[in-house]
């Protein structure tokens, strides 16, 4: 079973790269672009075939270690 | 007075902090984070400066799981001394022994020079060697040392003197300034900027070493 995880910084905590991301595009010629967030994607192979129970053990590993929720959100995909 | 220096693979500042704890005469071991146990007897825990694990995930994120960590967070937990410095500071806001994260310099580059650093409490084994409010020079060298915490938890640190340092001149974004702090115990010092690279006079100046003489002077037995 297949696993995604993104994890994004929290609105509220500034992330530079994206602003220099948006900047960048700027130059580049596209405008329009009013903000751009740059987050993380994590695939995990699980030997485990049960959905729920997948997603309760990446739960698990993004709030020990997958994701800093100080400052971090994530979202988990199953299959 | 035994300092133990955890080794990590991309630490690069770990001899460095062992000869200015030496220097301050101490005896220093140095452990490697799979060993699963402190040396019997160690007073303060060392976290050196790097690139621990190359930075993956997060900086200090996989440093902060790794297999000596339990002990240091045990160590810690029963009132024991940690010095965590640069890579060390953001290990031990990943272990969770100092509130916030250390994000990506707001300027995005790695920022490596000598610069001013306020001394905010003296009221520390680490900063007791310091007047109150005195500047010090100390390199920084960091890509992630622009400490952020939540507003109430910035508003604690301050309410309860827990800020050690702060930049005169901030290099990195770091919330209100701030280049290190302390745990409620006063025990854990997590720090971007770098003491024991200022602890000799061939270094250009000696101001780090006062750190280090004055953490070890206090804790040597009387």
């Amino acid at each position: 079973m297949k696993a995604r995880v993104q994890v994004m910084l929290k609105a509220g905590v500034l992330d530079p790269q994206g602003a220099a991301v948006r900047h960048a595009l700027g130059s580049l010629g596209f405008d329009g672009v009013s903000s751009v967030r740059q987050g993380k994607v994590i695939e995990l192979d699980l030997d485990e075939s049960d959905p729920e129970k997948a997603r309760e053990s990446v739960t698990e590993m993004c709030e020990k270690l997958l994701a800093n929720t100080v400052i971090e959100s994530y979202r988990v995909e199953i299959g | 007075m035994h300092v133990a220096v955890i080794v990590f693979p991309g630490s690069n500042c770990d001899r460095d902090m062992a000869v200015a704890f030496e220097a301050a005469g101490a005896r220093v071991s140095m452990v490697w984070h799979k060993d699963t146990e402190l040396p019997a007897g160690v007073d303060i825990v060392g976290l050196p400066g790097g690139f621990s694990f190359g930075d993956y995930l997060r900086c200090g994120a996989i440093a902060a799981n790794s297999p000596i960590c339990r002990s240091v967070r045990a160590h810690a937990d029963r009132g024991g001394y940690v010095l965590g410095i640069c890579n060390g500071f953001q290990i031990l806001t990943e272990t969770g022994l100092l509130p916030g994260v250390l994000l990506r310099n707001s300027g995005l580059k790695y920022v490596c020079k000598a610069i001013d650093i306020r001394v905010e409490t003296t009221n520390t084994v680490f900063t007791r060697g310091y007047r109150a409010k005195s500047v010090v020079t100390f390199p920084v060298a960091h890509h992630d040392g622009n400490y952020f915490a939540e507003e109430e938890v910035l508003d604690r640190l301050e309410g309860e003197d827990l800020v050690a340092f702060r930049y005169v001149d901030n290099p990195n974004g770091s919330a209100r300034d701030i280049a290190g702090i302390v745990s409620p115990n006063r025990r854990v010092l997590g720090m971007m900027p770098h003491p024991e690279r200022m602890a000799d006079p061939l270094h250009g100046n000696s101001e780090g070493r006062i750190l280090f003489e004055t953490l070890v002077a206090e804790l040597a037995p009387a």
